[in-house]
């Protein structure tokens, strides 16, 4: 007996798009999002490039048709959960068993931030509204709340691997047959948290990032939401679903804190058990949406990995976080929507900024967009501070 | 699934002491560190980190393995510390000359990775941040994992702490009561706002009854349906039901209980009814109130079905157990959702 998880749909909102047609239309302008900051308030604003979302909060709460107050964090995975459940043919969220699996690594920290402005003055001071979404399950609880979901409602954080954890998750929540649909993906908005965390650690880049490239120089933050409305066998068969999460694994690098092995190891282990997981091998893959974050170490390691994997002709592959940016928590699920879309579509993204190749590495990412491509298996790459790596595979539907 | 291995951190140290007060808080009683981290890396951890991974060797040490197949892990908070630092010190420094090292260390997942780093761990690694069900989040994590990887040891648990400025917004809510009062007497205030508290469980599952298991963890739900009390009592009667177990034939009922009248009101009704005839008892006057504290509350449990002694400082209704067979433990969230853990002598 058969018990997949099919994938009935999706929605983004991301730097290059309020919704997935809009990020695709992107990707095939080779419109990458990064420009200087607009909505975050930072001093940092002309020095670091960001793939913000293009919109203040105030338009945000209007689409999200939500509270003004809301963190930007909530108001993006609501528009971008909305969309996920609009486009999967499901009809009213009440109708089925329904989980609700998101991540995040800054939940809402965005109105922290403005909360520890006053509160630092004087610690009876600073509006509490602006501190009660501080932690991350509690943006998951307003979203889903606001979704009419209650049947399962949970977070994971495991820094930049969260979103593909979330959709792990999800998966077995419906293979144990507990729950019919599980809408899975992550969210996280730009903060001055991260931005000057990532600053501190020197791994920014001051010019649109360029991952895979030799003369890489660091990654350019982002921000975003994105979900995939995973379904059972059952639902699928009355619906049209893009593809199948075929197979996923998370292993952990166990090497440092914040950097990659040199040979990726937590990299390899997590894409040779999704393959294991999935039954297929390595030249079954017919691309890979990379981790590919463009700073020095993340990108080598991988590439390493992948060299070892995969030998010396890797699939066609490309990082889309030279077009969204590095979203952090919600990067595993937009790279993820994207990956499932590629299927369904046969599209192959484009790496944006690509020039010159690594002189220790005989890979090269695709650099144009690609249509009319039948893509059996695509394969999506997420690693994370904590050495937490996974990797996920998606298949055309059999 | 069998838990193999317990370490708890808490504030607590058990039947006939006092839990440690600092302040208007519980606070966790620290043991020598030096016996699971080197001293140059004691000074380095942070707290919250330091007592997960204490906690984490400890279980490992009672299961007699050297590393588990999987680490899973939740906190409602992370790393509150090293993330109210690095906030700090952007705000007062505005954003200039700030060092990467509370960064680095306030992701959620720091706790996972070190204990992950340290063990030279490379299986599977999660971790949950769901408020009050970011443990029973991992707990299923861990089911999912053992019905996988039937052979496999995991290592399971959860961390929080409190702050100085955790604790502030949280009296602020109205969490917290204003005013603090002695543990023994924080169960019958009946006015608004619990006690902050803060520590650390972790267990070693497996899947496969030994004679090492300490006792099994034959149930765990998690309802996010917001019920009445009235609500409340058939999705308990079919929890226990699907446990093949009625409620006469628990050992003991342990709650949550927390001393705040917003929140205890919502086991008077079961108590009273499907429960009149079921010792009860509590934890968090020994713990405090925080999100993971029902990790704590599994942790002492499991002991008492291991040793068949209750703890009398946790009874507060009936009669004390002759044995202890099953063990239900119930935590009525202000939220109106509700936790359930059903635990069974193997």
């Amino acid at each position: 007996m058969s018990s997949g998880v099919w994938i009935a749909g999706g929605g983004v909102i991301s730097g290059i798009g309020m919704n997935l047609s809009e990020c695709i239309t992107a990707f095939e302008k080779m419109q990458p999002g990064m420009q200087e900051m607009k909505y975050l308030e930072s001093i940092h604003r002309k020095t670091y490039p960001v793939a913000e979302v293009k919109a203040g909060n105030d338009l945000l709460a209007s689409i999200a048709a939500e509270s003004i107050y809301w963190s930007r964090t909530a108001l993006l995975s609501k528009i971008a959960a909305k969309e996920a459940w609009q486009n999967s043919g499901l009809s009213e969220i009440s109708a089925y068993k329904v989980g609700f699996v998101s991540a995040s690594t800054v939940g809402g920290m965005d109105r922290t931030e403005y909360f520890m402005e006053e509160y630092l003055h004087d610690n009876s001071r600073g509006r509490l509204r602006n501190a009660i979404y501080h932690d991350c399950g509690s943006i998951t609880d307003l979203v889903a709340e606001s979704l009419g979901i209650e049947d399962f409602i949970s977070t994971i954080s495991t820094a930049c691997s969260s979103g593909a954890n979330a959709l792990m998750y999800a998966s077995r929540l419906i293979q144990s047959k507990m729950l019919d649909v599980v809408i899975a993906g992550g969210a996280d908005s730009l903060t001055r948290f991260t931005l000057n965390g990532f600053n501190a650690l020197m791994i920014l880049d001051q010019e649109p990032c360029k991952p895979f490239d030799e003369n890489r120089k660091g990654l350019n933050l982002g921000e975003g939401a994105a979900y995939l409305v995973l379904v059972s066998d059952r639902l699928a068969e009355k619906l049209q679903p893009w593809c199948r999460l075929s197979g996923f694994a998370n292993a952990n690098d166990a090497f440092h804190q914040t950097a990659s092995s040199p040979e990726g190891i937590g990299n390899f282990m997590a894409m040779k058990r999704a393959l294991e997981k999935a039954g297929i091998k390595p030249e079954d893959i017919d691309y890979i949406n990379l981790h590919g974050t463009g700073t020095a170490n993340n990108d080598s390691s991988e590439a390493q990995a992948i060299l070892n994997l995969f030998g010396n002709t890797p699939p066609p592959l490309s990082s889309t976080k030279s077009f969204t940016g590095h979203t952090l928590a919600a990067s595993g699920a937009l790279e993820a929507v994207f990956s499932a879309y590629a299927i369904k579509e046969g599209i192959i993204f484009p790496n944006a900024h690509f020039a010159t190749p690594m002189s220790n590495f005989a890979i090269s990412p695709v650099t144009s967009f690609l249509k009319g491509k039948n893509l059996e298996h695509v394969m999506s790459n997420s690693f994370g501070f904590g050495g937490n790596c996974s990797s996920l595979i998606f298949s055309k539907d059999y | 699934m069998y838990i193999q291995g317990i370490g708890i951190i808490s504030p607590w140290s058990g039947q006939g002491s006092e839990p440690l007060i600092k302040e208007d808080h519980f606070a966790i009683i620290d043991p020598d560190y030096s016996q699971w981290i080197d001293l140059q890396q004691i000074r380095r951890m942070s707290r919250v980190i330091k007592m997960g991974v204490a906690a984490a060797h400890m279980s490992l040490s009672e299961a007699n393995i050297e590393a588990p197949d999987a680490i899973i892990t939740g906190t409602a908070y992370g790393c509150m510390a090293d993330t109210g630092i690095f906030l700090q010190k952007m705000v007062t420094q505005k954003e200039e000359m700030l060092a990467p090292t509370a960064f680095i260390q306030s992701t959620h997942n720091t706790l996972g990775g070190q204990i992950a780093l340290k063990l030279n761990c490379h299986g599977y690694n999660n971790t949950f941040v769901h408020g009050n069900t970011s443990f029973e989040s991992a707990l299923l994590d861990t089911q999912f994992y053992l019905a996988e990887n039937p052979h496999s040891k995991v290592l399971t648990g959860s961390a929080d702490e409190i702050t100085t400025i955790s604790h502030n917004i949280l009296t602020r809510l109205r969490r917290y009561k204003k005013n603090s009062v002695n543990p023994s007497e924080l169960l019958n205030t009946a006015t608004i706002g619990s006690m902050g508290g803060e520590g650390t469980a972790f267990f070693v599952f497996q899947a496969l009854k030994d004679n090492r298991s300490i006792a099994k963890l034959s149930g765990m739900e998690m309802i996010f349906r917001k019920l009445t009390p009235e609500e409340s009592l058939n999705p308990i009667l079919e929890f226990l039901k699907k446990n093949d177990i009625l409620p006469a034939e628990l050992s003991l009922l342990i709650t949550g209980k927390n001393g705040d009248i917003r929140d205890d009101y919502q086991y008077d009704l079961a108590e009273n009814s499907i429960f009149q005839n079921v010792p009860k008892a509590a934890f968090k006057h020994l713990c405090g109130e925080y999100p993971t504290s029902i990790a704590f509350g599994m942790g002492i449990a499991s002991r008492a079905i291991q040793t068949g002694k209750l703890p009398s400082e946790m009874l507060y209704s009936g009669q004390p157990p002759k044995a202890l067979n099953n063990i239900l433990i119930w935590n009525a969230h202000t939220n109106m959702r509700h936790s359930l853990i059903l635990l069974q002598k193997c």
